[in-house]
């Protein structure tokens, strides 16, 4: 078996790359990607966690995750498409409405 | 086996993860985050959660993918909006931040004591077993997460509506 440090350190490199993508792109549909990028790093945590304690619990937290990214996914999206609408850019630096 | 399996798999998700985040184009991007998914549903299975590497595939792949994939051919952007302008001193800065808090997660987890996997039987993981704790010690959550996709629903066809 593929030791625990492994699992994580996989982890963190998505997690990392989301990070990574969130910071310097400036398109939202790829930044939005790279949300997901962050959630699946996250989850793969969960699981390793959960398989090393040999309990079920991380599981449900995953299922949790996957419900929570579709439902941003639907709502994030109809966002982007709603701005684009409003701005005919989805450019994350000219969308600056709210901007004080 | 199972090692080499675990490894080519890492391998795919981290390169196809740095490919999502260097694309040019966000098809190329949804294209490529999509392989990186399924390496991940593999590397789900290593660790024996044989429904969440089924739902990873039909949730992620199947449904977000699709609606990501849709959404962006209906925008349908030009080349200069696609924009991502030259490398400034900001996503230079970004870039090196984020390796150095790799450096701290890999450093914490380098203290974690090694740790062998308990057994598990070969239910773990399984729908049966999962749905029994959903369907029981975690009702509640589960018929919240129902409702938080209904709100969801209702929200994007609310947003995405044209104005009058």
């Amino acid at each position: 078996m593929v030791p625990l440090s492994h699992f994580l350190i996989l982890s963190a490199a998505l997690f990392i790359a989301g990070t990574i993508g969130v910071l310097t792109r400036r398109n939202a549909l790829i930044v939005f990607m790279s949300i997901e990028l962050m959630l699946n790093g996250v989850a793969l945590s969960f699981l390793a966690f959960s398989r090393f304690l040999g309990s079920l619990d991380g599981h449900v937290f995953v299922f949790m995750v996957i419900t929570v990214a579709a439902a941003e996914a639907a709502v994030g999206l109809a966002i982007i498409i709603a701005i684009f609408r409003l701005k005919g850019t989805i450019n994350i630096d000219e969308i600056n409405l709210m901007k004080g | 086996m199972e090692t080499m399996l675990f490894y080519f798999f890492a391998f795919v998700a981290v390169a196809t993860a740095l490919l999502v985040i260097t694309r040019r184009n966000p098809i190329h991007s949804a294209l490529w985050l999509v392989l990186c998914f399924f390496s991940l549903a593999a590397v789900y299975v290593l660790l024996s959660a044989h429904f969440i590497a089924i739902i990873q595939i039909m949730v992620y792949v199947g449904a977000i993918m699709v609606l990501v994939l849709f959404v962006i051919m209906l925008l349908n952007l030009s080349e200069k909006e696609l924009g991502d302008a030259k490398p400034t001193v900001l996503k230079f800065c970004g870039v090196i931040l984020s390796g150095i808090f790799m450096v701290l997660l890999a450093d914490g987890v380098k203290v974690l004591a090694p740790q062998a996997a308990v057994s598990v039987d070969e239910k773990f993981g399984t729908a049966e077993m999962l749905g029994r704790l959903l369907f029981t010690d975690y009702l509640l959550p589960f018929e919240i997460a129902s409702l938080l996709l209904l709100t969801a629903m209702i929200g994007a066809v609310v947003l995405a509506k044209k104005r009058r």
